[in-house]
This record gives C-alpha cells, sequence and structure tokens, in this order.
C-alpha cells in the first residue's frame, strides 16, 4: 500500500479512536520493559476503557 | 514588513465579517443568501482564534512548550498516548459533535436565521470555546483529572458530590431528549425504522469482526458495516413499498418507546464491543463524512434562506415550536454549538491525557469548539432554506399549530395540506406534519441541499434516499449516545451506590448492573414517555429543560475554572470564565424561573398543570403529575446549580481577601524530552 494512504488510514484510525497495538509495543520498547499485554488481551482491555467514556449530545 | 501584513489582513478579515453581520442584521423582508452567515461565522470565529484563544493560552494559563504533558509523562500505550495536534483535533471534535449543534439551530430558527446565528457565533467565541479551552487546560496540569475531581479538589469535597450529582441529572434529560428525536422521526415511518433495526445486527457482525475474527481491524468492520448500511438504506426503500413488510415496521410512538426504553437497557448490560462500540465507530465515520459532505454541498450551493431574520415569535413569546421569548430560550435552546456544559466532561477526560504538548490545547480546546459552532450554523442554514410554512407544518404538533395558526397566517407562514403531501411523497414519507423534534425537518434541508448538489450535476435528485440516509444518519449518532450514555450514567450510579454498599460499587457485579441500568432507564424512560404523550409535542418541554440543564453543567465548569484561575494568583483574568458564568447565570435562572412559574400555561410548569385542573380530557391526570415532576427537576436542577456557585463564591472570597492560601493541586513542572519543533 502507498505510504500515503497508510498514513492516511492511520490518522483516520487514531481519529476514531481505534486501538493500535503497534503503538503499545513502541512504548513498552520505549519504556525499556516487556509487553504484558498480548494484542487480543489489549484490544480487549482497550475496547472496555472506551465503551465507559461520555459522547457529548 | 510581516507585522503591517498581518495588521492589513486582520483588518480585512475583521471588515468583511462585519460587512456579512451589517447585511444579515439589516435584511428585512427580502431573501438572503447563505454566504452571508457562513462569511460572518467564519471571520468571527478568525479573529477570535487569532487573538481571545492566544490571549488565553498565553496570560491566563501561560502554557508552557517546555512543560511534559500527562501523555508523555504518563505514557502507557493505552488511554495516555501522545498525539498529534491534528489527529487529535479530529478525535476530540468526534467526541463532542452530536446531535446537539444540529438539532437545537433547527428549534431556535422558529425566532428567524438572526438570534440563533448571533448566538451560535459571538456565544462560541466568548463562552463554549473558552470553557472548552480553560477546562482542558485545568485538567493538562492535573494529569487528566475529571470536572468532578477537580471540583472536589480545588473547591471542596460538597462541590465534587455536587458537581457528580448535576451531571447524573443531566445526563438521564439529555438522554430522554435525544430519545424523544429518534421516536418522533421514526414513528409510522417503515423506511427509517428498517434502516435503524438493522444497524443492530450489523453492530453485532462488526463486534464480532473487531473483536474474534480479526481482532482490532475497525477499518475493515467499519467499512463492511458502512456497505451493510447503505444496502439497508435502499432495502427500507423496498420496505416502505410494500404493504405487508412496511406494516411490520411501522410503529406508534408509545410502541417505539418501548423498543427503545428495551434497546438502551441491554445496550447498557451487554459487553461493549457487542453492540455499543461498533455503532460507535460506524456513526463516527459517518459524522465525519456526512459533515464534510453537507459543508461542500451548502458551499458549492449557497443556498438562500427563506426563512426571514426575524419571526413575530422572537418577541411574542409564543411560537409553536416551544413557547418563550428569544430571551432566554434562544439561548437555552441553541446549547451544543454555542456552549455546551457535556463538553467539559469530554475536555477533563479523554483528551487531556493524549496531548502532546501543552500549547496544542489552543487548537484543539478553542478550536474543536469553534468548528462545532461551525457546525451548528450548516444546521441553521440547512433549516432556513424551507419554507417557513413548512418549517411550521413540520415542527408542530396539531394543537400547537391550532394555537399558533392567526400569527402563521398574518405573517404568511402556511403552505397548503397537498404541498405538505407533495413534499411527504416526494421524499418517500407518508406524512411530515407535525413530525416535531427538529430532525425532521433537518433531513429535509439536508435532502433539498443534497439533492440540488445531485441535481447541479446532471443526476437524479434521490430525494427519498438522501431524506432517509439524512434520518439514519441523525438516528444512529443519536443511538449511540443513548448506549454510551445510559451506560456512563449506570457507572455513576454504581458508583455513588458505592459509597453506601462497597458491592454495588463494583461494576462487573451483575444484580448491581442490572438494578443501576434498571434505574437510569427508567429515569430517561420517564421522561421520554411523558414527551411522547405530550399533545404539544414533548419538545415544547422537554427540550427546554434539556438545554437548562446542559447551560447548569456548563456553570459548574466555569465555576471551577474560575476558583483555579483565581487560586493561581491571575484573579485580574477571571473575567473570561466570570463574564460568560454570569450571562449563564442570567440566562438558566431566568428560563428556570418562566418553566417553573411563568402564567403562560404553554411556558409554565404550574400554569399548565392549574390550566388542566378541572378538565374531564382522560390524560389530565397524569398531564398534571407530569408537569410536576417537571417543575421539582426544573428545582432540583436550579438548587444543585446555585449550592456549587454558593461554594465556588465562598471560596473566591475567601483566597482573595488572604483568609486561605490559594493553593492549586498542579502537577510540578517536568521538562518535556521532545526536542523542539518535534
Amino acid at each position: 500500500m502507498p505510504r500515503v494512504i497508510e498514513r492516511f488510514l492511520w490518522i483516520l484510525r487514531r481519529i476514531v479512536g481505534a486501538p493500535d497495538y503497534q503503538a503499545y509495543l513502541d512504548h513498552c520498547r520505549r519504556a525499556g520493559h516487556p509487553p504484558h499485554l498480548d494484542e487480543k488481551a489489549y484490544i480487549r482491555e482497550f475496547f472496555d476503557a472506551k465503551g465507559g467514556r461520555t459522547r457529548c449530545c | 514588513m510581516r507585522r503591517i501584513a498581518s495588521i492589513v489582513i486582520w483588518a480585512v478579515i475583521s471588515a468583511l465579517g462585519a460587512l456579512a453581520f451589517a447585511t444579515l442584521a439589516w435584511s428585512r423582508g427580502e431573501t438572503v443568501n447563505a454566504a452571508w452567515l457562513l462569511i460572518a461565522a467564519v471571520c468571527t470565529y478568525a479573529v477570535g482564534y487569532r487573538f481571545y484563544s492566544k490571549f488565553i493560552v498565553t496570560r491566563v494559563f501561560a502554557l508552557d512548550p517546555t512543560r511534559a504533558t500527562p501523555a508523555e509523562r504518563l505514557e502507557n500505550g493505552r488511554d495516555f498516548v501522545p498525539t498529534g495536534k491534528w489527529v487529535l483535533f479530529g478525535h476530540h471534535f468526534a467526541a463532542i459533535a452530536g446531535a446537539g449543534p444540529l438539532v437545537g439551530p433547527v428549534l431556535a430558527a422558529q425566532f428567524g436565521f438572526l438570534p440563533g446565528t448571533l448566538w451560535l457565533v459571538i456565544g462560541v467565541v466568548l463562552g463554549g470555546a473558552v470553557q472548552d479551552l480553560t477546562i482542558l487546560c485545568c485538567s493538562l496540569r492535573r494529569n487528566g483529572k475529571s470536572l468532578g475531581q477537580m471540583a472536589k479538589e480545588e473547591i471542596s469535597p460538597a462541590a465534587g458530590l455536587t458537581a457528580m450529582l448535576a451531571v447524573l441529572f443531566i445526563m438521564i434529560i439529555l438522554i430522554a431528549v435525544l430519545a424523544l428525536i429518534v421516536v418522533n422521526a421514526l414513528k409510522a415511518s417503515p423506511w427509517g425504522l428498517f434502516t435503524i433495526a438493522c444497524t443492530i445486527p450489523i453492530a453485532l457482525l462488526m463486534g464480532w469482526w473487531m473483536r474474534s475474527w480479526r481482532p482490532g481491524r475497525v477499518g475493515e468492520a467499519s467499512l463492511a458495516g458502512g456497505f451493510l448500511l447503505l444496502l439497508a438504506l435502499v432495502g427500507g426503500g423496498w420496505v416502505s413499498r410494500h404493504a405487508g413488510p412496511a406494516a411490520l415496521f411501522t410503529f406508534s410512538g408509545p410502541a417505539l418507546t418501548a423498543l427503545i426504553v428495551a434497546y438502551g437497557f441491554f445496550a447498557s448490560v451487554l459487553p461493549v464491543w457487542m453492540l455499543l462500540l461498533p455503532r460507535d465507530y460506524l456513526s463516527t465515520f459517518l459524522k465525519i463524512a456526512t459533515i464534510f459532505a453537507l459543508a461542500v454541498a451548502i458551499l458549492i450551493l449557497l443556498p438562500p434562506l427563506r426563512m426571514p431574520a426575524m419571526t413575530p415569535f422572537a418577541a411574542l413569546g409564543e411560537g409553536p415550536v416551544f413557547a418563550g421569548k428569544f430571551f432566554p430560550f434562544v439561548f437555552i435552546t441553541i446549547a451544543c454549538g454555542a456552549i455546551s456544559g457535556f463538553h467539559a466532561l469530554v475536555s477533563s477526560g479523554t483528551t487531556p491525557k493524549m496531548l502532546r504538548r501543552e500549547p496544542d490545547a489552543r487548537l484543539i480546546g478553542y478550536g474543536g469548539m469553534l468548528m462545532e459552532s461551525f457546525v451548528g450554523v450548516m444546521a441553521m442554514i440547512a433549516a432556513c432554506t424551507l419554507h417557513p410554512g413548512v418549517y411550521f407544518a413540520m415542527n408542530t404538533s396539531p394543537a400547537a399549530l391550532q394555537q399558533a395558526a392567526p400569527v402563521l397566517q398574518s405573517a404568511g407562514y402556511v403552505v397548503s395540506p397537498d404541498t405538505m403531501a407533495a413534499l411527504a411523497a416526494e421524499v418517500g414519507e407518508k406524512t411530515l406534519i407535525g413530525r416535531a423534534g427538529g430532525a425532521p425537518a433537518l433531513a429535509v434541508g439536508m435532502t433539498q441541499i443534497f439533492s440540488g448538489v445531485t441535481h447541479a450535476f446532471g443526476g437524479h435528485t434521490l430525494a427519498a434516499l438522501w431524506y432517509h440516509f439524512a434520518i439514519m444518519f441523525e438516528a444512529l449518532f443519536i443511538l449511540t449516545t443513548i448506549d454510551a450514555g445510559t451506560r456512563v450514567g449506570r457507572f455513576m450510579l454504581q458508583e455513588l451506590l458505592g459509597h453506601v454498599w462497597p458491592r454495588m460499587g463494583q461494576t462487573s457485579w451483575y444484580p448491581s448492573v442490572i438494578l443501576s441500568s434498571v434505574a437510569i432507564v427508567a429515569g430517561w424512560g420517564y421522561f421520554l414517555y411523558q414527551g411522547i404523550l405530550d399533545p404539544l409535542g414533548g419538545i415544547n418541554s422537554l427540550w427546554p429543560l434539556f438545554g437548562i440543564a446542559n447551560q447548569m453543567l456548563a456553570i459548574v465548569a466555569l465555576a471551577v475554572a474560575t476558583t483555579i484561575i483565581i487560586k493561581m494568583n491571575r484573579a485580574r483574568y477571571a473575567w473570561v470564565t466570570l463574564a460568560p458564568l454570569a450571562w449563564l447565570v442570567a440566562v438558566t435562572m431566568t428560563a428556570g424561573f418562566e418553566k417553573m412559574f411563568s402564567a403562560d400555561p404553554r411556558l409554565g410548569f404550574l400554569a399548565h398543570a392549574a390550566s388542566l385542573a378541572g378538565s374531564t380530557d382522560p390524560q389530565a391526570g397524569r398531564l398534571i403529575f407530569n408537569d410536576h415532576v417537571n417543575l421539582v427537576a426544573t428545582l432540583v436542577f436550579t438548587s444543585v446549580v446555585l449550592l456549587l456557585l454558593a461554594i465556588s463564591v465562598k471560596e473566591w472570597v475567601l483566597v482573595l481577601s488572604r483568609r486561605k492560601a490559594a493553593m492549586v493541586s498542579e502537577v510540578p513542572y517536568v521538562a518535556t524530552s521532545y526536542a523542539a519543533g518535534d
């Protein structure tokens, strides 16, 4: 996929608040610890947290 | 040289904005082009953003690009994630923009296009965007704490509890009024109901796709969901044209109320990934795409406004859509789009946890709200492109239409039944008369705009498809707010009950989940049901109640922000939040007082109840009871907010008179690790 489309889709995913496991792995790498969550567990936790948030009227 | 160029550019923008306002204000009797509304709005936003928001972030909060944000200090790859400002702008906008900025301006159009537009444009620059920005800045310096937590820590524990109760009450009224809009749009509309009913299996499929089949693939699932949604939209047309299937999807208001209450309950107790989140993703994509398409279509067509600048109802206060004069009612009818207390929950929720740099708060907090106001202006344009006769026939119950008939006739705001029947047939509905709530009128306005574009490019007008697309678009994200609101309300109730019995505070303990969900659903279901039975259409009593409640939450937010500004030893700038706070206190207290005690039975709850005393109408007893419930609800809102205001004022006096130390609970400075320009 061309880089520009990949970038556009990434931006769209971030705008709608889609889970980004790669961002979590990047964070773990930067923080110097192994990931505590596998992808499925990460997504489950992400969805649960997102479901408890307020949407405006 | 650059300074001179800047002065010239801003002088030209200001002059253009002033010219647009003058054109709108002086138009009397002749048709005005929507372009003037857009120019006035955009120029005001530009000046407000360039000068006022800069003043707030540099002088009042002194946002510091070298200071690490919570997203950087507490990064965990989940909720604390440093995010680029344009991405976060989109994310924040998607969270704050719902049905409010679309429906409020449509209802306020009964006063003409001018009062509502002025409030949208001036209110956002001096009030709404200020509230969103200041709460974002306050939360940003407190590790992303919520409004309630900030009220508790910066004012007092009593203030925190009061804020939490205010949010809970407002949530209940908000959900009821949004559900009423959906019910009014879908009753006796097999096409609309079929399309919306299809979103439930589509959401279940998407949920399974994103969680189990292709974990995390939100884009793929949403694409598939969007495709199925379009199929459902086209299928709805087939359903409505065939008597058998159409009868299956034709429901009365009370029957739809029962369905939507049951739906709200299940959405609250089922796991979020099953129903709530897929619908949320689908509606977010649809919302962004449709708002963008509407903006482009309006810019292409620049339609003329057929509604006058001011209607007689602005001064008379006997409007058939809702009763009351433009002061204070235009200011509570349009909340989202001008100033909405609900935004304070988002500005102190996810957004402060994602800001990469402190100065980005300006674009996201202030700029995001300006964008929402722009959506409100587009809704106002869509409503005002309708013939006033069509607008009033659609937004008024038969009883209210009869009462307002003399004024409507003398102003020339009448259309023949044949015209309405032809319009209904064009959009594939049985009738458009008495479709109160704002959503159908907005859908017809959007249909005319979208049809105009498709027609201009040589295609069919596709009016029926556009109308039901607009209804689906509105209903979809209203249902998302109902899902999420019921769930968040349930969490809040569980937290409150947890103080009495800790087991009830466990959000995963099913008896507590079911009990608190039933309580929340019963709360908004009651208000919804009374709205459906109201002979004046429900919107007349419920929308003002919602507006008052929402603006009162803004008072809570602005009181918290003022306290923090004073405690930061910047009391000389406290007018930034005090001015909108004082305005909202005047507006909400006047509106609240009028709704409770006005002698006009169409306006005051007590007067309405008194007018029904001795009536032989079998519904009279129930209507009198509803009036008393609405009276108590308004009284509770007013008391809760006045209490919080009194606690805040006491705190300000103590700090300003130096009887209490000006201590703020900001997190200490930590230098950012990002390089300049990174």
